[in-house]
């Protein structure tokens, strides 16, 4: 039993079974659709995870590479009618370019400084997006035109459970192989210590640039596929708040563990939905909930729980 | 020059609302290790508090001090019901409760008072002073010697008092402090309130110029948060120059290059300076132990 569950493919597993059981246990086309967008937010959670439960580097600015990737098939295929697939691909690739240039003076700071950083640079983002209005759309947002793929038309809420239930799949096998590889070694090493690090041979702002530029790249492919599921993007998808809201999934789901990610993504994403029956008391429940999670279970919910378990098998 | 001159004022207003933020932000870090994102609401809390007892009748003077009360109790409600509780969690996870603590703030005030814009009338009429080409708010001067006296009274607080000091030494260190006989959880709760009533104090006077609502507080949040770590995170001088520099570089981003990206320029000029100074204008640079 634990050597299943300490296996590389059991956690991708795990969560592809729950995409598969999900896909027969939801009722209507509503729930499919809310399930997208927990697959879709979890991917970006994973990215972020890998930044910041791994390698221990925070970022408050994710909801600008997401954002980008959002605006990437949105822009691209209107102005230059490009294919929704290429324009995702383009938009990692500028995500990861911009991460990769920005990424060694940012993650150069440490602690609050480098929030503070990166919480300009998402704000940046954020502000070129629902100011340059003549590409954009501005603050109204823009239409995003269906994918077709070889002459069928991509729509449905069912399609899009199945292709980013997949994505989401795919990413957490790449982000357990990742922590697995001898990246993952360094980026754990440097989160304890980077002094040690250093000492043990590690090019510690060589590895903080790599998965920061991964994880920027997470963030960009959820922004596009958010974007094409929706067949609309705002700038909320790239402002300050969302990137919090990817931190708050993080930390709430688990640092450092990968289905923790999933498991805060869908916390965030379910919850408001049911909290809107309670209409003006919305806010204050979710904040409420919010604090009492992290004071109860403080380390997330997933290692939280995985430690209690334990602690009653022992 | 009278252009110049009127960007100046306007920008130390807004700069002087975002040191009080700042020195918050300050205060209850160097006691508790806890950034409080929280602090933005306790401007609007306030600013809208008063609001709605001046609009009940409640002479203005009085009203402003029933605020400040308020924010203060609510200050201490969060030390002891959200803080308290999860001493010893991580630095994030303190951030998130915080957060929460914020969307709750929020959600609370838009159900006890509105989702409306509200101003007070100003503290003094608002016939502009003319001084040099540029016309100034009576406003102004209200929020500008506001912050100046909140700010020479922490200085004496801190440094002549014996509570002053009992603060102090926790935030130098906080098992020696116990161990001389501190009590550092009154010691942390007590910055709590003090944040309170300057982030409450902030509110009420900069209302009449720049309006509250239910929301203004993750804005103000964001940008004390900045004005700190721009002058070095846990350094009172800092938070102050931070604030100042925030602001001033709105007011001539705004007016001399362009009004819709002037929270832009702010943030360039803070991203340019931490990648020279990565412990911000006044800070010390961190040495990490192994």
């Amino acid at each position: 039993m634990q050597a299943l569950f300490s296996h590389r493919l059991a956690v991708p597993l795990v969560i592809a079974a729950l995409v598969v059981a999900l896909s027969f246990a939801l009722p209507s086309s509503f729930y499919l659709r809310v399930a997208a967008l927990v697959w879709i937010s979890a991917l970006a959670v994973i990215g972020l995870n890998l930044l910041m439960g791994y390698a221990g580097q925070v970022s408050l600015g994710h909801a600008g590479f997401f954002g980008l990737g959002a605006y990437a098939v949105a822009v691209l295929p209107a102005q230059f009618s490009l294919h929704p697939l290429l324009a995702a691909l383009a938009g990692a690739l500028v995500c990861g370019l911009i991460a990769f240039a920005v990424g060694r003076p940012i993650l150069k700071l440490k602690g609050h400084y480098l929030a503070v950083a990166t919480l300009g640079f998402g704000i940046l983002i954020a502000m070129a997006i629902s100011n340059e209005s003549w590409l954009t759309g501005g603050p109204d947002g823009m239409p995003v035109s269906r994918m077709t793929l070889f002459g069928w038309r991509v729509r449905g809420a069912e399609t899009w459970y199945w292709i980013t239930g997949g994505l989401l799949v795919v990413g957490a096998w790449i982000a357990v192989n990742l922590v697995a590889s001898p990246t993952g070694r360094a980026l754990r090493a440097l989160h304890d210590s980077e002094v040690a690090a250093r000492v043990a041979g590690i090019d510690v702002a060589r590895y903080k640039v790599r998965v920061f530029v991964i994880s920027a790249v997470y963030a960009s492919v959820a922004g596009s596929s958010l974007a094409l599921v929706n067949g609309f993007v705002t700038p909320e998808t790239a402002n300050f708040l969302h990137s919090i809201e990817l931190v708050t999934m993080v930390v709430v789901g688990g640092m450092g563990s990968i289905l923790g990610s999933v498991a805060g993504a869908a916390i965030l994403v379910v919850l408001p939905q049911l909290l809107t029956t309670f209409h003006e008391y919305e806010h204050m429940l979710l904040g409420l909930m919010m604090m009492v999670i992290m004071i109860v279970l403080r380390s997330g919910i997933v290692p939280s729980l995985a430690a209690l378990f334990q602690r009653r098998r022992k | 020059m009278a252009e110049f001159l009127q960007f100046c004022v306007s920008g130390l207003t807004v700069g002087a609302v975002y040191a009080l933020v700042a020195l918050g932000f300050t205060i209850i870090y160097n006691a508790s290790d806890v950034v409080n994102f929280a602090q933005g609401e306790f401007v609007m809390i306030g600013g809208m508090a008063t609001v709605f007892l001046t609009a009940a009748g409640v002479p203005l003077p009085l009203a402003a001090l029933i605020a400040i009360a308020a924010a203060m109790v609510v200050g201490l409600a969060l030390h002891r019901l959200a803080i308290e509780p999860a001493r010893g969690a991580s630095p994030v996870t303190l951030i998130i409760i915080t957060i929460g603590a914020s969307i709750f703030l929020r959600g609370l005030a838009q159900v006890v008072f509105d989702r409306q814009f509200h101003s007070l009338p100003s503290f003094s009429g608002d016939t502009p002073i003319q001084f040099g080409g540029a016309a100034i708010l009576p406003q102004s001067f209200w929020v500008l010697a506001g912050a100046g006296i909140i700010v020479l009274a922490l200085w004496a607080f801190f440094n002549r008092t014996l509570l002053g000091k009992a603060v102090l030494a926790t935030a130098a260190n906080r098992l020696a402090a116990r161990l001389v006989g501190i009590n550092t959880s009154f010691v942390v709760g007590f910055s709590f309130v003090v944040s309170a009533a300057i982030g409450a104090i902030a509110g009420i006077l900069v209302t009449p110029i720049t309006l509250t609502s239910y929301d203004i507080g993750t804005l103000l949040a964001l940008k004390g948060f900045a004005a700190a770590m721009l002058g070095g995170m846990g350094n009172p001088l800092g938070a102050i120059v931070g604030g100042l520099a925030v602001g001033l570089l709105e007011a001539f981003g705004a007016g001399y290059l362009s009004s819709t990206y002037k929270d832009a320029i702010a943030f360039i000029v803070i991203l340019g300076v931490l990648f020279v100074m990565p412990g911000g204008l006044f800070g010390r640079a961190s040495v990490e132990r192994v």
